[in-house]
């Protein structure tokens, strides 16, 4: 059965990881849903979040795949609910004088943070896990979304 | 990305006192590259100069390192791979940069296909001319990615010591593999004073590699119980038992359990094929034996939508150890030992369920897992009796084994009727070569193969009773890897007899390596089994096709009867002794000469191409499907 899967791979700082571990996705024609990579508490490692599709036997060899390299340094499939996600999006709204009021109220009831206005459009900033975001996303979706950007997925275990 | 090498640098950095940590005097990047290849051991280096690793081979002059000079990179990294799995240790193989580079990259993806250890290195332009389109310029890192164990660009003299330690290191370890170092000319003529880590220092930097891999105890005794309580095992033993030298521990295995072996082509070797116990290989132009006794029989099916009919029961519990299902063995993988629990001992976890789900894996070096369970076997020895099935074994082994007869497509054939007039029962079939080969030589050459035909029939009519004695590509298949890889061999093993079986079409693609034969005195032997076509398409397109030949004739059209091109007089301009056989009633004396000369020696044995490699399973059927 094909599910979602968020992988993370904590990887050695060097030149060409990233490349390398893409590569095992694009040479198997393996999609990548979103990827996120950056520094972690050890300034020598960096942790990639990677979201992918496949069913169980597809992610099993991605992961071994990852494993096998010899500048990751440790791969983790998060398992549902043991995990913690969030994602940060940047989302630029059409809104005027009329309309501002409504878009802050919306804002405050998520716990966004409008962080520029102009004359015809706010931009956003929101954090939260996929299914707020996806929520958020959806009611901007009435007023204009104009541009958008979201980092994708970073993830740490609960435990 | 040059602070990110630098802070890694700083946390793996030994303490500066220890003894192997006094730095050298001041030496070119050059001298210290290949410094660092002498440390590792390395005798031999198949390397072909340009302008991006001149600098190297003017170091490798003052070296006490043997540099063979290939005609064509391919040659030499094939040379380097054949070196490498007759002698265990890693191959070392060098080129410029550019089409130099590029050149390597089959020996590359052959070395990471059949997991044998390669050190390719390559010259890449100076730093400041990266990216620019610079003349012979390639991305070398890029191009090889995913066809490497692991690879590295130098961009620091100061790593040079620590990066030929750590590629050696994981080239040999493990699973071994190719691993590329891609050396930019300016830091060839930079100059430093090296210090040089030891292994200990250049593991603990490694963090995400280990080799340290052993089977779990409890997974042991598991196996120990389901041999137990099976009543039909077989063995299946691939490539890992070379690699990991456990050909002892497995035939200790194997006696003290009774199980019959099979070998996968890369595994041969790994079990003497003379003995009682061996099913010879397995899979698409394996022994029928073999097939059978691991999916069971069955009536033969004329097309792949007919209904499976079992005859007899194959293995209720395969052993499969140091092998990877690849398809050519296992067919149509559902099919594959359908009906056994399957047991699958690697040392690279990834190969875990991939191709064949096993219902127990084990994680661990085979040769330390045989070990512990013929600890555990003479502990508790097997007492279940298993004679029923040796018995069947016995039995298919009278209804089919390999064979071959002069058909009468053979007698009609082109070949017949151009060269052998009034001599027609003198034809010569390329089995027969390499059965009288094996028994010249009493079994005791390192053979050697290009990739078709004829190395199906190096496997079948050739017995090998020890590891590391037949070099072939195995994975990736590549054409003109034997006598460029007998070269390799016959460095490590000057002792030995080393044989190329080759294929006209095989021979061709790195015919130039005569010339390193000859001018390096290296007294590698060849046989063209000349067919004037490419031989194993032909049959594909005589089973799919209708015979309708797709550009697989490699002959003159213009005068069919010439046998071309005309190898006599080739390898006479390379100043390489050949000849050509034409009947069979000159062939063993040709044989006999072709052993007994002290230099390279070729000889041209012209047979029939209708000859078709039996038995024969289609790709992606099953045992069923097997005609023999």
């Amino acid at each position: 059965m094909v599910m979602r899967h968020t992988i993370s791979v904590l990887v050695e700082n060097k030149f060409g990881v990233l490349t390398r571990v893409t590569g095992l996705f694009s040479g198997r024609g393996y999609n990548i849903d979103t990827l996120n990579v950056g520094p972690t508490h050890d300034p020598t490692l960096s942790r990639m979040t990677i979201v992918t599709r496949g069913d169980n036997a597809t992610v099993e060899q991605i992961c071994k795949q990852l494993n096998k390299l010899v500048n990751v340094v440790k791969v983790v499939d998060y398992g549902t609910d043991k995990y913690i996600d969030r994602e940060l999006v940047l989302v630029k709204v059409a809104s005027d004088s009329k309309n501002r009021a409504e878009v802050a109220q919306m804002v405050e009831l998520f716990r966004a943070k409008i962080v520029d206005v102009q004359l015809k459009s706010v931009t956003i900033e929101i954090t939260g896990s996929e299914a707020k975001i996806e929520k958020f996303l959806m009611l901007m979706r009435d007023f204009g979304v104009l541009d958008l950007t979201r980092t994708g997925q970073v993830a740490l275990p609960r435990e | 990305m040059s602070t990110a090498t630098k802070k890694t640098k700083k946390t793996t950095a030994p303490p500066a006192k220890s003894a192997s940590a006094a730095p050298g005097p001041v030496m070119f990047g050059r001298d210290i590259f290949i410094e660092a290849l002498e440390r590792e051991g390395v005798e031999v280096i198949f390397a072909y100069p340009g302008g991006a690793s001149m600098e190297l081979h003017q170091s490798l002059t003052r070296s006490k390192i043997r540099t063979i000079l290939p005609r064509h990179e391919q040659g030499g990294s094939f040379a380097a791979e054949g070196y490498a799995r007759v002698t265990g240790k890693a191959g070392v193989c060098m080129a410029t940069s550019g089409p130099g580079a590029t050149n390597l990259v089959t020996a590359i993806a052959d070395a990471f296909m059949d997991s044998c250890p390669l050190i390719a290195i390559s010259g890449q332009v100076a730093q400041a001319m990266i990216g620019r389109g610079a003349f012979q310029e390639t991305d070398m890192i890029g191009v090889t990615m995913p066809i490497v164990k692991h690879s590295y660009l130098i961009t620091d003299v100061n790593d040079i010591p620590r990066i030929v330690k750590e590629a050696f290191y994981i080239a040999q370890s493990g699973r071994p593999g190719p691993v590329v170092i891609d050396f930019p000319k300016n830091l060839q003529q930079a100059k430093t004073q090296p210090r040089w880590p030891t292994l200990e220092e250049v593991k603990r930097g490694l963090r995400g590699y280990t080799d340290a891999v052993r089977a779990d105890d409890i997974e042991l005794n598991e196996i120990i119980g389901l041999i137990d309580k099976s009543e039909r095992p077989v063995l299946y033993c691939g490539g890992g038992i070379i690699t990991s030298e456990a050909a002892g521990e497995l035939k200790k295995f194997a006696e003290a359990t009774q199980i019959p072996v099979t070998t996968t082509l890369m595994g041969l070797g790994g079990f003497p094929e003379t003995h009682p116990l061996s099913l010879r290989w397995l899979g698409m132009h394996g022994s029928a034996v073999a097939n059978w006794a691991v999916s069971g029989e069955f009536k033969l099916r004329k097309t792949p939508s007919e209904p499976l009919v079992k005859l007899k029961e194959g293995a209720d519990l395969l052993l499969a150890f140091g092998v990877r299902f690849d398809d050519r063995v296992t067919g149509k993988f559902e099919e594959f030992c359908k009906n056994g629990t399957i047991v699958h001992i690697d040392i690279d976890a990834s190969e875990h369920n991939k191709n064949k789900r096993a219902h127990l894996t084990v994680h661990g070096d085979i040769r330390d897992a045989l070990t512990r369970l013929n600890a555990l076997v003479s502990k508790r020895p097997v007492t279940r009796k298993i004679t029923g099935w040796h018995q069947q074994i016995a039995e298919w082994g009278k209804k089919a084994s390999f064979h071959y007869e002069i058909t009468p497509e053979i007698a009609q054939s082109d070949h017949v009727k151009d060269h052998m007039k009034g001599h027609e029962n003198e034809v010569i079939l390329p089995q027969m070569v390499i059965e009288l080969l094996y028994e010249l030589t009493h079994g005791d050459a390192i053979i050697t193969t290009g990739v078709g035909q004829h190395q199906m029939w190096a496997g079948q009519w050739y017995k090998y009773t020890q590891p590391r004695t037949l070099i072939t590509s195995a994975g990736l298949g590549s054409m003109g890897y034997g006598f460029p890889a007998a070269l390799g061999a016959k460095v490590a093993r000057p002792d030995k007899q080393v044989i190329d079986i080759d294929g006209d079409g095989s021979f061709l693609m790195n015919i130039q390596e005569l010339a390193t034969a000859h001018v390096e005195k290296i007294a590698a032997k060849a046989i063209i089994l000349n067919n004037q076509h490419l031989g194993m398409v032909v049959q594909w397109e005589d089973n799919f096709f209708a015979g309708n030949r797709g550009h697989t004739y490699l002959g003159n059209p213009d005068d069919r009867r010439q046998v071309y091109p005309d190898y006599v007089k080739v390898c006479t301009s390379f100043n390489v002794p050949c000849e050509r056989v034409i009947y069979r009633k000159d062939l063993k004396a040709a044989l006999q000469r072709m052993l007994d000369s002290k230099t390279a020696y070729v000889l041209d044995v012209v047979t029939p191409y209708s000859e078709h490699v039996l038995p024969f399973i289609p790709a992606g059927g099953t045992v069923a499907d097997m005609k023999y």
